[in-house]
């Protein structure tokens, strides 16, 4: 990249208004942590008047090792499946002080209450907890970083990891081309609880996701917003390519854009000239066994085809 | 102050609503139903104001009540058998978070086989939570000890279990004095958090702690715990200026019955207590002369006071709702360890007995109490350690040959 070029670049960057104040460097993430970045996004997005709760993972673990905290506004973890069940309790008690008249609790009255979760804890382990926040309409916007995989116990797959993806638990092998169950469409199953507004993102386009994560907290109830969140150890890419790989992700059609309303598509990231998801998968450690054989050729041709018709359903070819 | 007959889920749920939570969330689980629906009732009828939220699992009511603690509200829960268990996991952070919450358990066995009677081994699986274990032996120590909950875990900072047994307590009908609002409020203030998540100022809870912070984050709750004692005690007798009802010679933490002058003694939680002391009665017109121990409270521990009261009697028969398979009763495993360094300390037998609600009769316990008096002479240096445990109920026609042989 040319200075010119980064200048340019730096430019768009300037026009968040860059902030550490609720989300600080120093923090213990690996160089290139797409997770991370969302952490600072989401904060910075919701302001001050914020309260998080960040369930067992990568972001919990990097953020805040005692007696340091990267976290700027107050910030609770509890274990890994529970942050909605917290989360429940926290607007709960809100609610309860506000009806009670309680005056120390009279500037709160529009406390922003966030999960921030990734995707083990939200598509997994913590699916019962997320569907009882869903369904008693606690005000809550919940953002999963989306990195595809249990990145703090060492790359195990997730109900969030794509088919023909390698990792500890799926291995890739002389019988195994990785994992083989489809990716769980969680902004659907989150849209079935009659979620108002349910979004996807990449972290590749941060207007986008902020955006989206102001409207979810604009919400009067639960939100959902999913993020794609690339992790250069688990996926395997080099640090300074997290960006690109969010919008190649976008791209090729794999990681569809777009928002729901009361359960309808309402809004697409349309795509012109879908890429190859071989552009996207050869760039990265945990697809390289599927350009080793011609097993791995039918497996890319499968992802292929069901991206397709993916991306007809909803309309995203532009 | 109204004195009523009343159920005893009725009863508690009349406790909690007049300790006025902020937040109450839990799940329906037999025998504690009636907790729940009780609180729902009174919340229809508009005398509870606060947030009471249908929860979808006990792992979401402890979830939740933590949440709403770190908030800062007042918050109760309740539970039994194996809705403790799905709690388990996030009730092991209470401690270690310093987060107050009341935790009713009305007790009951836990599956497998499945079985909604009562007995102590819901409870005893979480004795290391940290979570102070209260232990009520009729309706009216259920509802007051509720209000000596909220009172001891406010201000120590930790979480507060108060056990009724299963349907023995929570099924009865009792004639109870329901505290009424105005003492509730002189022994029970409004609750002021030290720390809260607060967003203007924020806090960083619940943090990774590395192993050169870990261990001196488990000491603290520990200490405080073992020192909790005092809190009990002050509350204890706190309730009794306010109410008038008092709790036991034993500053509250133990509550002992024709002890002064007793050859041996029973010890028992719970319920089971009132049954002993028929029975104590019964034997001593046979001219046995034996007494009742009662634990107020099995977590902290009360060894102290256990020592004092004990320290006439020969022998301790323990009458154990609970086993902790492959070791023996966790009651009397505790109780010999306070007792080990004593120089002159008492026999101690383990009576397992009531599991899932096997019907105790006075009968049966004079019969222990009879059994203890012929041992008492024997030191507890010559008792044969496997005649320590003692299964008195049962039916060994029933068992499989490969135990029975
Ligand atoms: C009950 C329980 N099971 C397992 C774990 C181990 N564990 C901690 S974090 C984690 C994976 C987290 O994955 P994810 O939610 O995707 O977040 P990431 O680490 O990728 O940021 C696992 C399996 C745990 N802490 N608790
Ligand atoms: S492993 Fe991945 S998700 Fe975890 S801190 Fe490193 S880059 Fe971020």
């Amino acid at each position: 990249m040319s200075t010119e070029q980064l200048d340019e670049k730096l430019d768009d960057v300037s026009e968040f208004d860059y902030d550490d104040a609720g989300f600080a460097p120093g923090h213990r993430a690996c160089s290139g942590c797409g997770p991370a970045l969302v952490a600072r996004h989401v904060v910075e997005e919701a302001g001050e008047n914020t309260i998080v709760v960040n369930p067992t993972g990568c972001m919990e673990v990097v953020s805040s090792p005692f007696p340091e905290s990267a976290w700027g506004v107050s910030w609770i973890h509890n274990v890994f499946a529970n942050a909605p069940g917290v989360a429940s309790g926290i607007e709960a008690a809100y609610r309860s002080f506000s009806r009670q008249g309680r005056e120390e609790f009279e500037d709160h009255e529009d406390v922003n209450f966030i999960v921030f979760a990734g995707d083990g804890a939200t598509f997994d382990i913590g699916m019962r907890s997320l569907s009882g926040m869903f369904e008693r309409g606690h005000d809550v916007l919940y953002v999963c970083y989306d990195n595809e995989a249990y990145m703090n116990t060492g790359v195990q797959r997730s109900g969030s990891t794509p088919p023909g993806a390698h990792t500890t638990t799926t291995p890739s092998g002389a019988y195994s081309t990785g994992e083989d169950s489809p990716k769980k469409d969680m902004p659907a199953i989150a849209a079935a609880h009659g979620v108002e507004y349910v979004a996807t993102a990449s972290i590749s386009d941060p207007i986008d996701f902020r955006k989206k994560v102001s409207a979810g907290l604009e919400i009067d109830g639960p939100a959902y917003v999913q993020v794609l969140s690339p992790c250069p150890v688990g996926w395997g890419f080099d640090a300074e390519e997290t960006i690109d790989l969010g919008e190649l992700a976008v791209e090729t059609g794999v990681y569809p854009i777009y928002e729901m309303e009361n359960g309808e598509v309402t809004d697409v990231k349309t795509v012109r000239d879908r890429k190859p998801i071989e552009e996207y998968l050869e760039r990265q450690d945990r697809f390289s066994h599927l350009f080793d054989g011609e097993e791995g050729e039918e497996t890319i041709e499968t992802i292929q085809a069901e991206i397709d018709a993916q991306a007809e359903a909803l309309d995203i070819d532009g | 102050m109204t004195r009523e007959i009343i159920k005893g889920t009725d009863a508690v749920a009349k406790a909690v609503v007049g300790a006025d939570p902020d937040v109450v969330s839990a799940y329906p689980i037999t025998p504690q139903t009636g907790i729940v629906e009780g609180i729902a009732d009174l919340a229809a009828d508009g005398h509870y104001n606060g947030e009471f939220l249908r929860i979808d699992s006990e792992f979401n009511a402890a979830s939740s009540v933590i949440g709403a603690s770190a908030a800062g509200a007042r918050t109760f829960t309740a539970t039994s058998s194996n809705g403790l268990k799905l709690m388990s996991e996030p009730l092991f952070t209470a401690a270690g978070m310093r987060l107050p919450l009341v935790l009713a358990v009305a007790n009951r066995s836990i599956s497998a086989p499945l079985s909604i009677w009562n007995d102590h081994t819901d409870t005893m699986a979480e004795r290391d939570s940290g979570l102070i274990q209260l232990y009520a032996e009729d309706v009216q120590e259920a509802v007051d000890n509720t209000l000596i909950a909220f009172r001891v875990a406010e201000e120590l900072k930790l979480p507060v279990m108060s056990n009724l047994d299963g349907f023995v307590l929570t099924h009865v009908q009792e004639p109870v004095d329901v505290p009424e609002p105005e003492p509730v409020e002189e022994f029970l203030p409004p609750y002021e958090p030290e720390q809260t998540l607060d967003p203007s100022e924020p806090k960083t809870m619940g943090a990774y702690a590395r192993p050169e912070h870990w261990t001196e984050a488990k000491y603290v709750p520990h200490e405080v715990l073992l020192r909790a004692g005092d809190a009990i005690e002050r509350a204890t007798a706190e309730f009794e200026e306010v109410f008038g009802r008092s709790y036991g010679d034993a500053g509250g933490l133990v509550d002992t019955y024709r002890l002064d002058d007793a050859d041996v003694a029973l010890l028992t939680l719970g319920s089971l207590a009132g049954t002993a002391k028929d029975a104590v009665d019964r034997a001593r017109e046979d001219g046995i002369r034996v007494g009742v121990v009662r634990p107020r409270v099995f977590r902290p521990f009360p060894g102290e006071a256990l020592r004092e009261v004990l320290g006439g009697v020969e022998a301790v028969g323990v009458l154990e709702k609970a086993i902790s398979p492959g070791s023996g009763g966790p009651l009397s495993m505790e109780l010999k360890s306070e007792l080990y360094n004593l120089p002159d300390r008492p026999l101690v037998r383990d009576f397992v007995i009531g599991l899932a609600g096997r019907d105790i009769t006075v009968e049966d316990v004079v019969g222990i109490a009879d059994e203890l008096y012929v041992d008492a002479d024997v030191s507890p240096h010559e008792f044969a350690p496997d005649e320590e445990e003692v299964w008195p109920q049962l039916r060994e026609e029933i068992l499989p040959e490969e135990v029975s042989h």
